[in-house]
C-alpha cells in the first residue's frame, strides 16, 4: 500500500464532498475490497474517507411498500433479514452465494455494487489491462479467459462483474440512492448503474467522482417463486462461471438475470417474455449477441443449462 | 546479515520509495488530517482497541491492518497471516462478536471496538471448548489455519444459534441445521492445506451437540 491520509466522514454529506476534493481520494467502508486492491497497488488512493460512522446501516420498509437498504447494511444482515428472506428471496440466496462468512460480515451493501472484477489481467499489474491502466490493451483478449465475459464486451475489455447480489438487485428492479458532493440526492435505476466496457473500461458506474450510495431501494414484494443458481469451480467461496437470478410467477411468465458473463448483471426484459417456451427459447435471446473467446465459449450452453435447472426447480 | 535484517531493510527501501507518493497527496489534498505529521511524513492516526479485554491506546500508520497490529504492535501472534488477501482465513479474529478477516480490514477503522483472538478465546491450562475439541478430535496437522478455524467455529455457531442462513440452507425462513453440509459450508473461508476439515468438522458438531440444550 501507499500511504494515504484517513479521515473518518460525519455526514454523507461531507464524505461525499471530501472525496471529491481530491481526485486520489476514496471512500472506505467495509474495505474487503479496496484493501486487497491496494496491498495490490492496483488501487492508489491517497486519501481514504471511512464512511462506516454515517448511520445508513439500516433496513426500512418504504411507504410504497418496498424496502431502504441502508448503504452499510453488511452482506450477512441483508442475506438475514426476516423480510428480506421471506419477500425477496432471490437477493438473500445471491448474497449467501458469494464470498466467506467473515467477508459478508464485513462487506456493504453498496461496496458489492462497487466491487472490481476478478479478471486475472486486471490483478496482475506485469499484464497489460485497459481497466486498470487505460491503453495498455486487454490481456484477455487471446489470453487465458476463461472467466471472462461473454457478451456486452468490447475490444478494450472482456472483464465480468464479479458481484452475486448485483444480479439480484438488478432481477428485483432496485433503485440506487446517492449523495452529491454538492448535497444534492439523485436516483440511479440498478439497470443504468453499471456500464458496458466500450472505450473507457476503467468507468464502471455512472457514479461521479465524490458522489456516494446511501441506500438502495426494493420496489414492494413481486412474489414468485425466487431462485438464484450459481456454478463455480468449487462448491463454496468462488466467483460465478455463470448464475441466474430468476423470479417465476405461477402462470410461467417472471424475471431473469445473469451473472458472470458480463460487465454488468445481464438481463433483457424482452428475452423474459420467452419464459413459457423455456430455457432454450429464453437463453438464445438472451446471449444472441454473444461473443464469446474459444476458452469462454462454454459459458452460453451453461448459461443455458442452468436457466434450465432453474426454471425446472422453479415449476417443483 | 540475519534473515530479520534482510526484511527490515526490505521495509525500509519499501518505505523510501513510497514517500513521494504521500508528498503528492498531501498537495493534492486539503483533507489532510491533523494526525498526518509534516509535509512528506507517512501519515499516522491513533486508535483505541479492545483485545481480549485489555484496552490498548496505539499510534499507528494509517495502512496498519488489524492482523498486523495484533501480530506486530500488540505481539498476539496467535492469529497468523496467510494469504493476506482475505482468501485463506488464518486471520480470522471476532471483532464486536463477529468473525472477520483482520487482514482486510485496517486498525484505525475500529476505534473503541472490541476484538477477541484466539489468545483471549481461552488458554492452555483453560481451554476453550472448541479448543479443546479440536485437540481431541485431531483437527489440525501443522496447526497454521488452526486458530483462525477456531475463532471461525466460535463464530460459526453463534450465526447458526441467530438464525442465519447459508447457501445450503433449504428453507431460508427455517432454523438452520447443525448438518455436516451446513458446517462445511459456513466454514469454507477457513482453508487447510493439511486437508483436516473432516476432523475439524468432528470437533465442532461435538462442541455444538454439548452445548445444544
Amino acid at each position: 500500500m501507499i500511504p494515504f491520509a484517513y479521515q473518518r466522514a460525519r455526514t454523507p454529506a461531507e464524505a461525499a464532498a471530501a472525496v471529491a476534493r481530491n481526485p486520489n481520494a476514496r471512500f472506505i467502508a467495509g474495505g474487503t475490497n479496496l484493501l486487497d486492491l491496494m496491498k495490490l497497488q492496483i488501487e492508489t488512493p491517497t486519501q481514504l474517507v471511512d464512511v462506516n460512522g454515517l448511520a445508513l446501516d439500516r433496513i426500512e420498509a418504504t411507504s410504497e411498500g418496498g424496502l431502504r437498504i441502508g448503504a452499510l447494511v453488511r452482506n450477512t444482515d441483508l442475506a438475514a433479514d426476516e423480510r428480506v428472506r421471506r419477500d425477496y428471496g432471490v437477493l438473500s440466496r445471491a448474497l449467501l452465494a458469494g464470498a466467506s462468512g467473515q467477508l459478508r460480515n464485513r462487506a456493504t451493501t453498496a461496496g458489492n455494487l462497487l466491487q472490481r472484477t476478478r479478471c486475472p489481467y486486471f490483478y496482475d499489474t506485469r499484464q497489460p489491462c485497459n481497466k486498470r491502466q487505460p491503453g495498455t490493451g486487454c490481456g484477455a483478449l487471446g489470453g487465458f479467459s476463461r472467466q471472462n465475459a461473454v457478451i456486452g464486451g468490447s475490444q478494450a475489455c472482456i472483464a465480468t462483474h464479479p458481484s452475486d447480489m448485483a444480479v439480484a438487485m438488478r432481477a428485483l428492479d432496485a433503485t440506487v440512492e446517492t449523495v452529491q458532493p454538492s448535497g444534492q440526492m439523485r436516483r440511479i435505476p440498478i439497470a443504468d448503474f453499471h456500464k458496458l466496457p466500450g472505450n473507457t473500461p476503467q468507468v464502471e458506474t455512472t457514479l461521479n467522482h465524490g458522489e456516494l450510495i446511501t441506500s438502495v431501494l426494493l420496489p414492494p414484494p413481486v412474489g414468485g417463486v425466487q431462485l438464484y443458481q450459481k456454478v463455480r469451480d468449487r462448491a463454496s467461496y468462488a466467483f460465478a462461471l455463470v448464475s441466474v437470478a430468476a423470479i417465476v410467477q405461477k402462470d410461467g411468465s417472471g424475471r431473469v438475470a445473469l451473472g458472470g458473463v458480463a460487465h454488468k448483471p445481464w438481463r433483457d426484459e424482452a428475452a423474459e417474455a420467452q419464459l413459457p417456451r423455456g430455457a432454450r427459447a429464453v437463453a438464445a435471446q438472451l446471449l444472441q449477441a454473444a461473443q464469446p473467446t474459444p476458452e469462454n465459449a462454454f459459458k452460453v450452453q451453461l448459461a443455458e443449462r442452468t436457466l434450465q435447472s432453474v426454471l425446472h426447480q422453479a415449476r417443483g | 546479515m540475519s534473515r530479520r535484517d534482510l526484511l527490515a531493510a526490505g521495509a525500509a527501501s519499501a518505505t523510501a520509495v513510497a514517500v513521494p507518493a504521500t508528498a503528492h497527496a498531501q498537495a493534492a489534498s486539503p483533507a489532510t488530517p491533523a494526525t498526518a505529521n509534516g509535509a512528506g511524513a507517512i501519515p499516522r492516526a491513533t486508535v483505541s482497541l479492545v483485545v481480549n479485554g485489555t484496552r490498548h491506546r496505539l499510534e499507528l500508520d494509517t495502512r496498519t491492518t488489524l492482523l498486523d497490529t495484533l501480530r506486530e504492535h500488540l505481539h498476539l501472534t496467535g492469529t497468523k497471516k496467510g494469504c493476506d488477501h482475505g482468501q485463506c482465513g488464518a486471520c480470522t479474529v471476532i471483532l464486536e462478536g463477529r468473525r472477520i478477516n483482520s487482514c482486510l480490514t485496517l486498525a484505525v477503522m475500529h476505534e473503541g471496538a472490541s476484538v477477541t483472538t484466539i489468545e483471549g478465546l481461552g488458554t492452555p491450562q483453560r481451554l476453550h471448548p472448541m479448543q479443546a475439541a479440536f485437540v481431541k478430535h485431531d483437527g489440525y496437522q501443522c496447526g497454521y489455519c488452526t486458530p483462525g478455524q477456531i475463532c471461525s467455529a466460535v463464530a460459526v455457531l453463534g450465526e447458526i444459534q441467530a438464525g442465519i442462513p447459508s447457501h445450503v440452507s433449504a428453507d431460508l425462513n427455517a432454523r438452520p441445521l447443525l448438518s455436516v453440509e451446513e458446517l462445511r459450508e459456513r466454514m469454507s473461508g477457513n482453508i487447510c492445506r493439511c486437508g483436516a476439515y473432516s476432523n475439524i468438522v468432528e470437533a465442532i458438531t461435538e462442541v455444538a451437540q454439548g452445548s445444544r440444550t
